[in-house]
């Protein structure tokens, strides 16, 4: 089954340009559940209200306001809010091209594949020249009267764009003083990398399966036919012990594991 | 990804501490942290207001009465069709958790650079949130070292998440991920088949790839320009007085403008103090 492009536009790399469709990378498969009213199980609306009387606001008293100084509101309407909006555009601007690991992965929004609109040939040779130079291409669009700033990045042999969220959204480590105290001691690193590299592999998402999800929609659907289905009982164990023990326990657990997997 | 459903006031609440109380292990090492978002809300968000310039709050009603509801007159409810709804408490989620998902539990060590952009969802702070600071500065170190970050999968608020811990100069940064079914693959989508480009082509684009590549992202493409052209709009109104209105009651800011980059240098320096 195809998807449906939801975008078509034309990304320009210095003289080049490059027709493109954009398609979403994402499918949502999350289980998602209504705020009801308990009484009656039935749907709730959201209004506006005054926070002194609790009374409604009726929807031509409502207003935007931007907070000039604390509590001093500038209030602005529909049409100045448009004013700003973006000309449209089909043009996708490469601004520059940095190596992956110059974007910060908290940046990361959502994602994108670029799907060739014509001409297949020159979009897999794109694809191929970004990734012989193992970049990462910093662009900027417009899209339905909102502008983005995306990374473009081969994916499976294919173009991907995430948008990146604006900087000022984001905190940065380097704003923060990491946590200090008392010298960690040779033995604890060494047994710490040790334990790191007993668990070392690949990042494969196929490994990683969402249980939760289907615990959750089996639980419903029993409800759903009158039954009370048996949860257990939450309990949690703690290890105990200095992290000298819970280091040097955890390298002998694996180390029999291993034992076990190889026999 | 929790978009669909209207945020509750509780949420909100609980977001001007921590996001999630618990715990990371690795092997049979715990570590006690407090999640933290990495992202905020601009100062240059707008506020809803009434016509007199009152800060409004959201309130929910009964569609059926009209009634205004409170928290405990709340339910979630799943519709299993059109109007019929399951009642789903949270206390029945929890208890649905799998015992091992209760913990950030790193089962796997990756290189930090070999994860997907694809797969990325949400960024998080973990602050330690124990006295005992010991285990969380072994995990951030020996992390930075090896450049290895952590994968684990668990279970938060009645859903579960694929997450990777990273350790950045001392300080444990986590993402959820994208289970590999929320991620289509080219083949889904229906992307076409590879044709093989001609090397003049690729040359090309190579070229003018490198006439335009930089070390560092220039961060001022970064900006949200609409946001900040409305600022400096609002602003020269202001400087004439114009449609500007003054809210005498202080008004209670929502829970996503706290500054939590505060909280979290405190939590980080509490426990450096403590420890």
């Amino acid at each position: 089954m195809s998807a449906r492009s939801i975008w078509k536009g034309t990304l320009h790399v210095g003289s080049s340009k490059l027709p493109i469709k954009l398609f979403s990378a994402v499918q949502d498969q999350a289980v998602h559940f209504h705020v009801l009213e308990k009484s009656n199980k039935s749907r709730i609306k959201q209004q506006m209200v005054n926070p002194d009387s609790g009374d409604t606001v009726p929807k031509e008293n409502i207003r935007k306001g931007y907070e000039v100084r604390k509590g001093t509101f500038v209030l602005l309407d529909e049409s100045e809010i448009r004013m700003v909006e973006p000309k449209p555009s089909r043009e996708v601007e490469a601004l520059e091209f940095v190596p992956q690991k110059a974007i910060d992965a908290q940046l990361f929004e959502r994602p994108y594949y670029l799907g060739p609109d014509g001409d297949a040939r020159a979009y897999f040779a794109m694809v191929d020249a970004l990734s012989r130079k193992r970049k990462h291409g910093v662009v900027h669009w417009t899209m339905r009267k909102k502008s983005y700033v995306g990374a473009v990045s081969v994916y499976e042999g294919y173009l991907a764009v995430n948008v990146l969220r604006p900087a000022e959204e984001v905190l940065s480590a380097r704003d923060l003083v990491p946590t200090s105290g008392r010298d960690l001691t040779q033995n604890e690193r060494r047994m710490a990398e040790q334990l790191i590299s007993v668990l070392r592999g690949e990042f494969r998402p196929e490994d990683f399966k969402d249980d939760y999800r289907d615990r959750v929609k089996t639980f419903i659907k029993a409800k759903a036919r009158g039954r009370k289905p048996r949860l257990a009982q939450v309990k949690t164990k703690r290890p105990t012990g200095s992290l000298m023990d819970q280091l040097s326990k955890s390298l002998k657990v694996m180390k029999k594991a291993d034992e076990k997997k190889a026999a | 990804m929790k978009k669909k459903q209207p945020k509750r006031a509780e949420q909100e609440q609980s977001s001007t501490r921590s996001f999630w109380s618990g715990t990371i292990t690795f092997g049979l090492v715990s570590i006690p942290v407090d999640l933290f978002p990495a992202t905020r809300n601009s100062h240059l968000a707008l506020r809803i207001l009434d016509h007199k310039g009152r800060p409004l709050k959201r309130r929910y009603f009964s569609e059926k009465t009209g009634r205004a509801l409170d928290d405990n007159d709340l339910m979630k409810g799943y519709e299993v069709r059109k109007d019929r709804f399951i009642e789903v408490s949270d206390a029945e989620l929890e208890r649905l958790q799998p015992e091992k998902t209760r913990d950030i539990n790193l089962e796997r060590f990756v290189d930090e650079s070999s994860i997907p952009p694809l797969f990325f969802n949400h960024p998080y702070f973990l602050a330690p949130s124990s006295s005992s600071t010991k285990s969380y500065r072994l995990l951030a170190e020996v992390m930075n070292k090896t450049g290895q970050a952590g994968v684990a999968t668990f279970v938060m608020r009645g859903k579960a998440y694929l997450v990777v811990i990273f350790s950045e100069g001392g300080v444990l940064r986590a993402s959820t991920l994208r289970f590999s079914e929320e991620v289509r693959s080219p083949k889904e989508v229906g992307l076409p088949k590879r044709i093989e480009p001609d090397a003049v082509t690729v040359r090309r684009f190579e070229t003018a790839i490198e006439a335009k590549s930089r070390k560092t992202l220039t961060r001022k493409f970064l900006v949200d320009e609409q946001s900040h052209q409305l600022e400096s709009y609002a602003r020269k109104k202001f400087s004439r007085r114009k449609d500007t209105v003054r809210s005498k009651a202080a008004p209670e800011k929502p829970a996503e403008v706290i500054d939590i980059m505060s909280i979290l240098k405190k939590s980080l320096e509490q426990n450096r103090r403590a420890a």
